[in-house]
């Protein structure tokens, strides 16, 4: 059958290339095999920083999102918490939220002299510190926080809604008072969720560009990935960017597996179906504070930052009160009157509509072939189609551009270096996607079409397809924001015709286009909701997985 | 205002120019040109003023259009040299303040060399002697600060001011390993103070931007008051829009950046380029770059707005591309090492 192998193939030659040649480059030079590119990484001191940066950064970003992913959860699963659904309309926003928008915004509110924030502060105390500055490490931690805590909350939330309240109630009732049974029942019954949503933060931070690039640097500092694209610049050392790559790829992989055996030895008998009651803990007198510390998180990751972007689309002098004087269309002129500006919104809608077609296409197949078991070695492939989830977006493009500036694909310079890169980055999610939507489709209706002649495909197009149908829409859908946001590996891998928006966007914030790029910033958020628009009608209830 | 400036702008040069076309010559030219129908230029000119370069030579020659990319100096050789490692042909005319750049390229044999109408009478310091690249602009780096945070009698004078602990926490600069402008400045003081003075200016705890244009906003901004280097010409536009920057030539001396243009060897579009890199150097765009943008050029007729000191009345501070390019390395490597990033 080969449309199975064919997509099989392709799959293991999207992945197997650029790992292959990356490994090869970090140990390569001209005088054959060496270890000197990976001695180089290791005892350079400031590679040694952006290390050890990046390890700071990472652990503090997963414990300040389960210091707010966690307790949020809890409260909007399991109590009498009023405004739950607009809560978690605005949890889901900040999860689609480009994170790099997020830190550029953050820029505006919370830079130590002209930031909105201090500014209010100095203003109301007559302080002459600020009260918060951005542009540190404590800083950056904190604005990659609050773009990160969705993906704690999505794995707690979802294991909170399975568990019944059985066991609580039998605990309460043999004495235990609420806070007892909260630690000695519900907690350790979560506990793996708390874990891999941890470790999910952790592998959000490791892998991000924009954020250290527009937070760090100016500070001062460098992360791993950040390090990796100045290794790029003239004269570029690939090699050595190769080696520094290797490290994180690494670490990605370990964590993911310690996340895997936590995920697997599910012992927790409680959890694993939708039986029992779920009993709603009134909350009291604490509804009201509960509501406003979680609009206050929301507060920082939507409210605020949304607020300056519109204001700086807005504004001459971003810095300055909106008055009359102060208001302009011009920020749109520039904007869209630069012809670099329009190719790149092209560039990135045929882009976002390719690889969503394609990548929720070959995941549908994918998932099919894995589920209905069609050829051997089928949890190979469900293995491949997961696996670059270990690998940074800025590694990707590293191992992307070392495969393809050569034959026998030369494919840098054309969009399908940025196509290749996209699809490989997407395909665990849409993979993971499909594999729900196949796995809720029982085999007896294809069955019993086989059994009246028809071949698999036949099969595959005329039933299964259609009843897939909403999933596998909403998987494009997944794709397509995933990509459009994209802007680790689009830094490395664009030429000029290839520019994307996130690229355009990351220029602009180099020169201190502020206006600019709020405009376009705000192009990007109304694209990506209007995709979750459509994904959420099609699937009728929130993608981060909850019944309505 | 801006906008009308711009079209009385269009307007003269479009004038001008279909005035200066009258020759066959020239329409044979043009005819090509229109054939290969736009031209693809890499610069690290400001984007407001490439752009605006851009729309004058549409105007001008309707039927070719101009691809602006739009980066600092440092990232577009990055461009030049990766695009040309894989073999792909895309720029046609190349734009950086970097000089040593242009000693690198004609070195590897990437210019063509072309010498744009009209540039026999610029200064020598803008004309390469073998006839590759010419400069088509010129700044200076200078101190500016925020005249709302900052009194006049307050604000540094000298660079050797800057290296006062008042002002930790204060300062901006932008980056070498970016701007080809800031690159240039860089080697300028090194040559007059020593790396001592960037290893002691480090200390004051600087904010680190990208791009030579950025300075003029932070400090606008009030983010940081005063910023440590800069093209004076965005500084003057950015106070020329209204906000409280004022522009301080140190008396030591004020790094002179002169930033060529050339034709790349492998120009996809070289009737096009030819073309759009006479336009950029006749007397009419050089005027709108004097008068609109705040830029020096080499063009002997230009006139300047009254408002900007004459390059003459300037002491100025050179740096020899051809130690531009040797030590570019070094440039970028010590900055990091004092400033972190």
């Amino acid at each position: 059958m080969p449309v199975w192998v064919l997509a099989a193939l392709a799959l293991v030659l999207l992945m197997a290339l650029p790992l292959g040649w990356l490994g090869y480059m970090s140990v390569s030079s001209e005088a054959g095999v060496t270890l000197a590119h990976y001695r180089g990484v290791f005892t350079d001191p400031h590679l040694q920083k952006a290390l050890w940066n990046t390890v700071v950064l990472a652990f503090w970003v997963g414990l300040v999102s389960l210091g707010i992913g966690a307790p949020m959860a809890w409260l909007t699963a399991r109590t009498d918490l009023p405004g739950k659904r607009l809560i978690r309309g605005l949890i889901m926003a900040s999860f689609v939220t480009p994170p790099f928008l997020g830190a550029f915004a953050w820029v505006m509110l919370a830079g130590p002299n002209a930031g909105l924030l201090n500014k209010l502060y100095r203003a109301l105390t007559g302080a002459q510190e600020p009260l918060v500055n951005v542009f540190t490490m404590p800083g950056l931690i904190f604005v990659v926080a609050i773009y990160t805590f969705p993906y704690v909350f999505i794995m707690i939330a979802n294991t909170l809604e399975l568990i019944a309240s059985d066991l609580e109630e039998a605990a309460s009732i043999l004495g235990a008072g609420r806070v007892r049974v909260a630690l000695t029942v519900t907690l350790p019954m979560v506990l793996p969720a708390i874990l891999s949503g941890f470790i999910l933060a952790v592998l959000q931070a490791l892998a991000l560009f924009g954020s250290p690039a527009i937070l760090a640097l100016p500070a001062g500092f460098h992360t791993i990935t950040t390090q990796i694209w100045a290794l790029f610049q003239y004269p570029p050392k690939v090699e050595m960017a190769a080696a520094f790559s290797v490290p994180l790829l690494l670490a990605t992989a370990l964590l993911l597996l310690v996340q895997k055996q936590l995920l697997g030895r599910r012992g927790y008998a409680a959890v694993g179906g939708k039986g029992g009651a779920r009993r709603r803990i009134p909350l009291g007198l604490w509804r009201l504070p509960a509501l406003a510390g979680c609009l206050g998180v929301m507060a920082c990751s939507i409210f605020l930052p949304y607020g300056i972007l519109a204001k700086a689309a807005f504004a001459r002098a971003w810095a300055e009160p909106l008055g009359v004087e102060n208001v302009t269309l011009g920020n749109f002129a520039l904007t869209f009157g630069h012809s670099g500006t329009r190719s790149a919104i092209w560039n990135t809608l045929e882009l976002g509509i390719l690889t969503a077609c394609v990548g929720a296409g070959l995941a549908a197949l994918l998932a099919y072939i894995v589920n209905r078991r069609i050829i051997p070695g089928h949890q190979f492939l469900a293995f491949l189609a997961l696996a670059p989830v270990v690998i940074p977006g800025v590694v990707l493009a590293v191992a992307l551009f070392v495969a393809y500036t050569r034959p026998p694909l030369l494919l840098y310079g054309s969009l399908w270096i940025l196509f290749v890169a996209y699809l490989t980055k997407e395909m665990p999610v849409g993979y993971s996607q499909s594999d729900a939507t196949f796995k809720g489709i029982s085999p007896e209706l294809e069955e019993a079409a086989r059994v009246l002649g028809a071949g698999r495909l036949r099969v595959l197009g005329e039933i299964t397809a259609p009843l897939a149908r909403s999933g596998i829409i909403a998987t494009w859908c997944f794709v397509f924001i995933g990509v459009i946001r994209e802007l680790s590996a689009s830094i490395i891998l664009f030429t000029p015709n290839t520019k994307v928006i996130s690229v355009v966007i990351f220029d602009l914030k180099e020169e201190g286009q502020f206006g600019a790029i709020a405009v376009l910033g705000l192009f990007m958020l109304v694209m990506t909701f209007a995709a979750v628009g459509v994904m959420q009608t099609l699937l009728g209830r929130d993608f981060m997985g909850a019944k309505e | 205002m801006t906008t009308r400036s711009t079209l009385l702008g269009v307007l003269a040069v479009t004038g001008a120019l279909t005035a200066a076309a009258a020759s066959s010559a020239q329409d044979g030219r043009v005819e090509a040109a229109r054939k290969e129908g736009k031209v693809v230029w890499y610069t690290s000119l400001a984007l407001s003023s490439s752009e605006k370069v851009a729309k004058l030579f549409e105007a001008a020659y309707p039927g070719v259009s101009v691809e602006v990319h739009r980066t600092g100096s440092q990232r577009v050789l990055q461009r030049v040299m990766q695009e040309l490692q894989a073999n792909l042909k895309l720029v046609d005319v190349i734009h950086t303040s970097d000089a040593g750049h242009f000693v690198l390229l004609k070195e590897k044999k990437l210019l063509l060399r072309y010498t744009p109408a009209g540039v026999d009478a610029f200064p020598s310091g803008f004309k390469d002697r073998d006839g590759y690249y010419y400069g088509l602009r010129a700044t200076v780096n200078v101190i500016a600060y925020n005249s709302k945070i900052i009194a006049a009698s307050e604000a540094p004078r000298t660079w050797k001011d800057l290296l006062d602990p008042k002002w930790k926490g204060r300062l901006v600069t932008a980056h070498p390993g970016y701007s080809g402008v800031i690159a240039t400045h860089v080697l300028a003081l090194v040559h007059l103070y020593g790396w001592d003075y960037f290893r002691q200016l480090a200390q004051n705890k600087l904010m680190l931007v990208q791009s030579a244009v950025d300075p003029s906003g932070v400090v606008a901004s009030g983010e940081r008051p005063v910023a440590v280097n800069g093209g004076d010409y965005t500084f003057y536009q950015t106070k020329k829009k209204g906000n409280p920057v004022e522009i301080v030539y140190p008396k030591e001396g004020v790094p002179l950046v002169v930033s060529p243009a050339a034709i790349a060897a492998l120009a996809p579009h070289p009737n096009a380029a030819k073309l759009f890199t006479d336009f950029t150097f006749s007397r009419e765009v050089q005027q709108v770059l004097a008068d609109t943008e705040g830029l020096y050029t080499g063009h002997p007729d230009v006139t300047y707005p009254a408002d900007k000191p004459k390059l003459g009345d300037l002491k100025l501070l050179f740096a020899d591309p051809e130690e531009l390019e040797k030590r570019n390395e070094e440039l970028k490597k010590r900055f990091v090492e004092f400033f972190g990033a």
